[in-house]
């Protein structure tokens, strides 16, 4: 036929359209080979004289040497925060508090490109997501919290606001830099000084932070970075002129810390683990569901104490939407976290490797079906591909337990009441998720869902005006907006 | 091409006054999907391959009322072979011109590979007898063009006369006999992305080979989220019918990286299938000399000037 002749000359269209590498370049970020502790203002040697590579997850190598801080090393920290809060900065005008805060802000946002590819790097996360995510948030939470400063009287009417003192924060591997500025914000902002733990496996971007302070001129002393593993966390927890802890790791954790801390005074904030509900309704967008089981799950390869681990879809669309899924799983790319066209990056430790794979088998084992898209993973480094477990029952490992890993357990439900009573029969009580075009459903689901935070046509969403933390074992108090000064105050009447 | 094409689930005829429900589209997390996917970073082959698709994809199009022969000629001739320093540069997939310049039209591009498409059903507007609508498209398939652009009756769609949307675009699919049909949905017009979900539907379940999103004469014209909706409402088509509808966007594509930016989403919502110019067309009249330019920086590592691609 002459469409057909004409047709001939026209090259043969290849069969994919691969995207070539497009790597982040790593030059913008100079390391030490090793970092002290960084204690009133200065670098310091550690007194236990221990160090420990952190390692990069993607290829296993060795970024620099840090220091594993012992009970003396604490000691001098808090030290050095509570000579700070004493001589200076709890005295200092709120306005001027403020400028230190929006200061921080600002150079996080200019150097913002040096703090992504190292929070890739030292964390494995991709660097979509550092740069468009851990970044902006990051600044943003400064930001926030630099405006209240100066306005805590009017956060807390007819209460006289005062700062609780030092506080000891001790923050997860999982989102390094955005934890801390989450917790260092708004204690600076109440007039508190601070003794930070990063994670050992993540410590990099805490320790890049120090040189923002330096640069901000913030007052010696105000900030103590204290890196380490958990015994370190645990000399913190029991230091004794320490007046709040704020702790964001697991529940385990969370319970040692509660049993320490009781008896003794000191303010405690606790954000603990998560097993989420994603609740799909069969009048949802489905297409925008997808888009949001994917990011409920695999952002951040899952290592997110909200992530909507446990999917609940209305049996009528439940084949439609598991389609949808299982085809759009397989158009995620893993692999380089330093690539910008990565979706699901490295896994961010060995460790966390062996207990996802541990859970994994032991769901295998229950009888669950599994479905992994066909995915290539680099041979170096620690990888787990995107997985979703269906025929999951409610008494499953992989129902109840917090996996922190790119897995997902789909289990259906018929109404609206069955879907609160599985959502909510679970220890933990952190987030959830409601998918329907009706309103009148969302604020009922959300009344009854007893979780923290609960998306609505959207899922992992922060802002820093928004509080966040949990229910149950999920811990107590609120990290984010007015209902995050609170915990960092005294409020007398 | 008589027999009717099958309905997508969810329609229920008659369709008068009112659709059934067909799903409904989020317009937060649609316009950030398609943001996400924006951000993809297309580099060295793979972008000098997605330039080219461009290309061989492009509906180079003059729609004005100052459309003369000679611009039409000229259009004919750049579409044929768009660099003359560079003969690697394939032709593009058609023209897009008014029925009064098909001939001229023909008369340049015949016995090439490029196509071409005229628009019809009282284009842009719409706002005709349907008898006329169906009259012109009809008289446009004899003069000889491969494709017809017809655009849906938007005052119809907004006031919920879904049956009569239908029913043209089925009457003018009848009269278009081995001409293809393209669907312009004006989406600009329609003011939601339920509506744009709605109308591609509409158009498909009428018979449509392509659905395209705009005249380019109304502002906002093509846009990503758009798009992806209309192409989430293809691909849905395609589970449940095994049909392969077409998707053409058109207007305000103007620079290359826009173009790159369209190829990531058809890659990543309907698959590599879909990247073929028997699927996927451009409608631009701009578009093509930026993309002309980076083919050539890809290859040679410079910019050149602007006066090295011929305006046409």
């Amino acid at each position: 036929m002459a469409e057909v002749e004409k047709r001939q000359d026209r090259s043969p269209v290849p069969s994919a359209f691969e995207y070539a590498e497009a790597p982040e370049s790593r030059e913008i970020v100079r390391l030490e080979e090793r970092y002290g502790l960084f204690l009133g203002g200065e670098w310091v040697e550690p007194r236990s004289a221990e160090f420990e590579a952190s390692i990069a997850p993607r290829d296993e190598e060795p970024l620099a040497e840090v220091a594993y801080a012992d009970a003396q090393d604490v000691d001098l920290a808090v030290g050095a925060a509570r000579d700070a809060f004493a001589n200076g900065w709890s005295d200092l005008a709120p306005s001027e508090r403020a400028k230190y805060l929006f200061r921080i802000a600002r150079i996080l946002q200019e150097r913002s490109r040096e703090f992504a590819v190292l929070e890739s790097l030292d964390g494995g996360k991709p660097i979509r997501e550092s740069r468009d995510v851990d970044l902006p948030l990051s600044a943003a939470h400064f930001f926030y919290y630099a405006g209240w400063a100066d306005k805590l009287e009017y956060a807390f009417p007819n209460r006289r606001p005062r700062p609780v003192g030092v506080a000891g924060q001790i923050i997860p591997w999982n989102f390094p830099l955005l934890m801390l500025s989450w917790k260092i914000a708004p204690a600076l902002a109440a007039g508190n000084t601070v003794v930070l733990k990063p994670a050992e496996t993540t410590p990099l971007t805490a320790l890049l932070f120090a040189d923002v302070l330096r640069q901000a001129e913030l007052p010696p002393g105000v900030v103590n970075i204290v890196t380490g593993d958990g015994r370190a966390g645990a000399e913190l927890v029991k230091h004794p002129d320490v007046d709040k802890i704020a702790f964001t790791g697991s529940t385990e954790v969370g319970k040692e810390i509660m049993r320490a801390v009781a008896g003794t005074g000191k303010k405690l904030t606790l954000e603990l683990g998560g097993k989420a509900a994603n609740i799909i309704f069969d009048d949802a967008p489905l297409d925008q569901a997808v888009e949001g089981i994917i990011n409920g799950i695999y952002f951040n390869q899952g290592h997110v104490c909200c992530a909507g681990s446990r999917l609940f879809v209305q049996e009528s669309v439940y084949e439609e939407v598991l389609a949808k899924l299982k085809r759009r799983m397989g158009t995620l790319r893993v692999g380089d976290p330093l690539d910008k066209n990565t979706d699901v990056g490295a896994i961010n430790s060995s460790a966390q490797l062996e207990r996802i794979k541990e859970l994994v088998a032991s769901g295998e084992e229950e009888g669950a079906e599994i479905y992994q898209p066909p995915c290539r993973l680099p041979e170096k480094g620690w990888w787990f591909p995107p997985t979703v477990f269906t025929n999951v029952a409610q008494s499953y490992r992989i129902a109840q337990e917090e996996i922190f890993g790119p897995v997902l357990s789909v289990l259906t439900f018929r109404t609206p009441d069955e879907a609160v009573e599985k959502a909510n029969n679970t220890p933990y009580g952190l987030s959830a998720g409601v998918w329907t075009e009706k309103g009148s459903r969302i604020l009922s689901m959300a009344q009854r869902l007893r979780a923290g935070v609960i998306w609505a046509n959207t899922y992992n969403r922060f802002d820093p005006t928004s509080p966040f933390g949990g229910y149950k074992e999920s811990g107590f108090g609120r990290e984010g907006g007015l209902h995050g000064l609170g915990p960092y105050l005294e409020l007398e009447e | 091409m008589a027999q009717a094409p099958a309905l997508p689930s969810g329609f229920e005829l008659p369709l008068e006054p009112r659709l059934p429900r067909i799903g409904s589209v989020d317009q937060v997390a649609v316009e950030q999907r398609a943001a996400a996917l924006a951000t993809r970073s297309i580099k060295r082959e793979s972008k000098l391959f997605a330039l080219d698709l461009a290309v061989r994809m492009m509906d180079l199009t003059t729609l004005e009322g100052a459309d003369t022969p000679g611009k039409v000629a000229a259009l004919s001739s750049k579409a044929l072979r768009p660099d003359p320093a560079d003969l690697t540069v394939p032709p593009v997939a058609a023209v897009c011109v008014y029925p009064n310049m098909v001939p001229h039209a023909l008369e340049r591009v015949r016995g090439s590979a490029v196509k071409v498409a005229s628009v019809a059903t009282a284009f842009p507007s719409g706002q005709s007898p349907t008898e006329l609508k169906v009259e012109e498209a009809a008289r446009v398939a004899e003069l000889g063009a491969d494709e017809i652009d017809m655009v849906i009756d938007r005052g119809a769609f907004l006031s919920g006369h879904y049956a009569k949307v239908y029913d043209e675009v089925r009457r003018v699919k009848e009269v278009c006999g081995p001409a293809h049909l393209k669907v312009i949905l004006e989406t600009g017009e329609l003011g939601t992305y339920d509506n744009v979900r709605r109308a591609s539907l509409l158009a498909i379940a009428g018979g449509a080979d392509f659905i395209k999103t705009s005249t380019g004469k109304i502002h906002p014209a093509a846009t990503l989220p758009v798009t992806l909706v209309m192409l989430e409402a293809i691909r849905d088509v395609h589970e449940e019918t095994g049909r392969k509808i077409g998707m053409k966007p058109a207007g305000g594509i103007r620079h290359a990286k826009q173009a790159v930016q369209y190829l990531v989403l058809v890659n990543e919502t309907l698959g590599p299938e879909w990247l073929t110019p028997d699927l996927f067309r451009f409608g631009a009249s701009s578009l093509l000399n930026d993309v002309l330019m980076q083919i050539r920086k890809q290859k040679t590592g410079a910019y050149q000037s602007p006066d090295y691609f011929t305006v046409d």
